[in-house]
Order: structure tokens, then sequence, then C-alpha cells
């Protein structure tokens, strides 16, 4: 058990300022925004909740986020089992281990929007070595900037590319934490290999793919950099992402009511989701 | 055994293969790259780096980079680390609820902040400045390196502690030369995560900067659209930003998985 100890609010008061600088000031400004209409030069006007009645209503919005739901759910739906069968054929000893891991973290370390860049030059058609492949090889009619198809297949492939490797990482990582006697025991019971994995393997993961979900869930929601620069967006509407509609109201339209009020809903969900998952996921944990 | 290792052979197969095409791509001229497609570079030039090298927009974006980067990891890690350790040893007041509304900001969407963030530190006259972007990246970073600080110290027993204190050590000696020690690969995860995450955003990094502090993935955009598409100046670029990550990945190796798992496995 844990003592108690007041004073150790003045251990977490540097963060605490710290964030809160980071975090509630921009918040305010934002809620500021959220209410009022602008048209320049400062003026600014009582719009109450109107902006968020307007935003909740809009097909545009409700068009991002039901392109944004399909972007997480699919990417999840990937990474996830493909992360814990990558990291359950991974070796556990030897030097293998540091080159495979170290080689797999490499994507998480590149700036994202050379990932967004790097995607762009493999997959351009006639000269990209994804696209020269696809057309000229396999005879696949691939080009991202006509088909909406092609751009959200590469999106896809682009951040199982990006991220796999951080479930993997994560799912290994509950792996090698499973003493061998587990597993003696599971051979001397004559165990199948499906019973050692789903009663040995997958509730020793759990908590770690908790993580890897969460994290996974939070940051495709918010995904931003890799897809504008990937595809801007495009075709038409086709893979404008929440973030990437946002930023085009905030920053191209300059509508900074609408803008803030969907920041908000935006952050809600997000918030809520992540909010609910957590919960679910450990709730047997407390029992 | 054989077929199992197929499969992370077949996936690191995956990975490297874009890689591989981006340095590919910034070894040949730009005039091989339009022309048509070649699996390795017909004529190799250095035309690319060069000009990386001796332009200085070029080499001090790596510079401003490198420098809010490491700025944001000290100011991270020094804050986090004390507030990581009270999450870890005691219960007080309003614990839970600060620890959730720390993880909270991870999930704020970075777009969300961008606008807010440009007024706030151009008010404080901050702008263009290495300590805004460090600054603005302890948003994302201080909670993430708080979470796996106190995961790591959660695994130290408490008696190491108590027996410190029995021995006449004081908070602040005990910290520095038994606890930190203890838990120094947990630091050195942390460090890792605080790079990383500040190396690869962009979008809050390109906001709060001009000209005196911008970044090389800022300077890479504004080439890749102004200059006509120089893919191989692009591709070199991109290629030399790789080379940070793949070293501090190297120093973290033996905990990178342990330190994914926020040192709770």
């Amino acid at each position: 058990m844990k003592k108690e100890y007041q004073k150790a609010w003045f251990f977490v008061l540097p963060v605490l300022l710290l964030v809160a600088f980071n975090a509630l000031i921009p918040m305010m400004t934002v809620v500021n925004y959220s209410v009022q209409e602008t048209f320049g030069n400062n003026l600014f006007l009582w719009e109450g909740l109107g902006w968020f009645e307007k935003i909740l209503n809009s097909e545009r919005f409700h068009a991002a986020l039901g392109r944004q739901f399909l972007f997480t759910g699919l990417i999840l739906a990937i990474e996830v089992p493909l992360g814990v069968i990558i990291a359950l054929a991974m070796p556990r000893k030897g030097i293998w281990v540091p080159v495979c891991l170290v080689t797999m973290a490499l994507p998480m370390l590149i700036p994202w929007n050379v990932v967004g860049a790097m995607w762009n030059i493999f997959a351009l058609p006639d000269i990209g070595l994804l696209g020269y492949l696809m057309n000229h090889v396999l005879g696949i009619d691939y080009n991202m900037t006509q088909s909406p198809f092609a751009a959200w297949a590469t999106i896809i492939a682009m951040d199982v590319w990006h991220w796999t490797s951080l479930v993997v990482l994560l799912a290994y990582a509950g792996l090698v934490s499973i003493p061998d006697a587990y597993y003696q025991a599971a051979r001397i019971d004559g165990a199948s290999s499906w019973a050692v994995f789903r009663y040995i393997q997958l509730p020793k993961m759990k908590q770690v793919l908790t993580i890897a979900i969460l994290l996974r869930f939070m940051d495709s929601f918010n995904i931003y950099t890799e897809p504008f620069v990937l595809t801007g967006g495009g075709p038409g509407n086709s893979t404008t992402l929440l973030s990437i509609d946002l930023v085009k109201i905030a920053l191209g339209q300059f509508d900074l009511g609408p803008a803030a009020a969907m920041s908000l809903i935006y952050f809600a969900i997000t918030l809520f989701v992540s909010w609910l998952f957590y919960t679910l996921m450990t709730k047997d944990d407390q029992n | 055994m054989k077929k199992r290792s197929l499969i992370p052979l077949l996936y690191i197969l995956f990975l490297m293969l874009p890689i591989y095409w981006l340095v590919a791509m910034s070894f040949k001229t730009t005039g091989e790259i339009l022309s048509g497609f070649s699996l390795f570079p017909r004529t190799w030039t250095f035309d690319n780096y060069r000009t990386i090298f001796t332009d200085p927009t070029w080499y001090w974006g790596y510079f401003n980079s490198i420098a809010y980067v490491s700025i944001n990891t000290v100011i991270s890690l020094t804050v986090a680390l004390p507030a990581a350790y009270a999450f870890s040893r005691y219960r007080f007041l309003g614990d839970k609820q600060l620890f959730f509304w720390l993880l909270t900001n991870r999930m704020a969407p970075a777009a969300v902040f961008a606008l807010p963030f440009f007024q706030l530190y151009s008010a404080v006259g901050l702008f263009d400045t290495y300590l805004a972007v460090a600054l603005a990246h302890t948003l994302f970073n201080v909670p993430l390196a708080v979470w796996i600080l106190e995961g790591f110290m959660s695994g130290v027993p408490k008696e190491l502690d108590e027996t410190a204190y029995v021995d006449g050590y004081s908070f602040p000696r005990f910290f520095v030369k038994i606890f930190l020690p203890t838990i120094r690969s947990g630091v050195g995860v942390a460090a890792f995560f605080c790079f990383m995450f500040s190396w690869v955003e962009l979008l809050l990094a390109k906001t709060l900067t001009a000209v005196a502090a911008k970044p090389i993935a800022a300077t890479m955009t504004k080439t890749a659209s102004s200059a006509g598409y120089e893919l191989g100046l692009l591709a070199a670029a991109g290629t030399l930003t790789i080379i940070p990550g793949a070293i501090v990945i190297w120093f973290v190796r033996n905990n990178i998985a342990k330190g994914f798992a926020l040192g709770r496995v």
C-alpha cells in the first residue's frame, strides 16, 4: 500500500505548471473562439452554442468523421493482429533480437512528413518502386492521385508500415516476460499451441495490448502530417481525415469559430472513446 | 523453426523497401529520376548531399531540429522525474485525476493547438525560438515521460528507499546517488521517447518557427513545393533525417521493448 503524503504535490507542481501553461491557455483560447463569430480586424461577436449546433449537423463534418472512424478501424484491425503474429514468430534470444528490434523500430523514428514524402516517392505511378510494380509488373491500374481506392490503400499501407512495429514491440515485451516454467507446465499437460496462446500468452499480453490499442487509437485519430503530405486529402475529399479538414477550416479559410467548435467536439470524441476503451479493458483487473 | 522466422523476415523486408527507395533516389540525378524507372542509380551522384552540406538553409535546419529536441528532452525529464516518483510512491489528494488529466493531453490533436499555440508563444515573445518548440512539445512529452518513468519506478521495491533513509541519506542525495542509477534504463527509455516524439513532430514545430529555429522537416516541405519538386534533393534530406533516429535506437536497443510497454510488463 502506498503511503499517504500530501506534500507529494510539490513533486508534481513543475509538471502541473508546465502542462497547464501548454494545455489550459490554448484550450481556453479555443473555447473562447468556439462561441464567437469573427470578421477579421479583431471584431468578435457572441455566437453562443451556434457553431456547435452547425458543426454537429453539417454533412461535411459527418463525412470527415466517418472517414476518420473508417481509417482508425481499418488500421487497428490490421495492425493489432499482424503485430501479435509477428511478435509470436520473433526469436526470443540470440543476436537476431536486437537486430530485429532496431530495424523494426526505425520507421517510428522518421519525421512524419518524411514518411509522407517517402511514400509519395515510393508510390509514383511510373517512377516509384511501388507504382512501377503495380502498373507494369502486376498490371494493376494504380494511381493514387486519381483513384480514391488507390489513395486509401496507400495511406493504410503507409500507416501499417509506420506503426505496426509499435504493436510488435509491445506484444514482444509481454511475451518475453512469461517465465519458462509456464511453457514447461503446458508441455507436460500436452497443451496445443493454440491453448498455449489462448491461456498463457494472450492473458500475459493483455495489459500491453491495451496500451498498444489505446496509443494507436489516439494517434491514428489525430493523424495529420502523413496523409496530408501523401495525398493532401485527395483525390477530391476522399482522404480528408478530421485533422486535415480542421486545419483547412482554421488556417485555410480562417473560420476560427467553426474550427474551434469542431476542435472541441473532436477532442471530446477522442477522450470519450479512449476512456471507454480503457475502462472496459481494465475492468477485470480491478475485480 | 525455419518457417516461423520467415514472418519477421518478410516484415522487415516490407519495412526496408520504402526506405531503400528513398536512399536509392537520393543518389540519382534529377534527370534520371524523371526519365523513367531504374531499380539502382545508373549514374551515382553525390550532388544532392553536397547541396545540403554546403547550403546554410539546409544544414541549419538539422541543427535547429537537434537543438529544440535536446532542450525538450532535458526539460521533460527534469520535471517528469520528481512527478513520477510522487505518483509511484505516494497517495495524495487528486493523484488519480491528475494522472488521467496528464494523459488526456497526449490525446489532444496537435491540429487543435496549432493556432492557439502560435498566439500564445507570440504573446510571450518566444515565437521562432528553440525554447518555444521545446516547450510546446512538452505538452505530449511530459505526460509520456511521467507515464514511462512511473512504470519503471513502481518496479523498484520501496524497501530501497527505506533502507537508504535508515542509513542516513537525505532525500536529494538518495534520489541522485541511489535511485537514479537504479532506474537508469528507465531514464534512458524516457529520454528516447522524448527525443522520438519531438523529432518526428512537425505541425507544431512548423507553426512556431519562421526562420531562426526552423526545423529540417519544414525546410523540406518548402523545397518540395517551391523548387519545382527536386525529388533527389528531397530524398537526400529525408535520408539524413533517418540517421539521428537510428543512432538513438541503437543506444536503447536492449530496453526498447520494455520501454514501449511503458515499463509496465
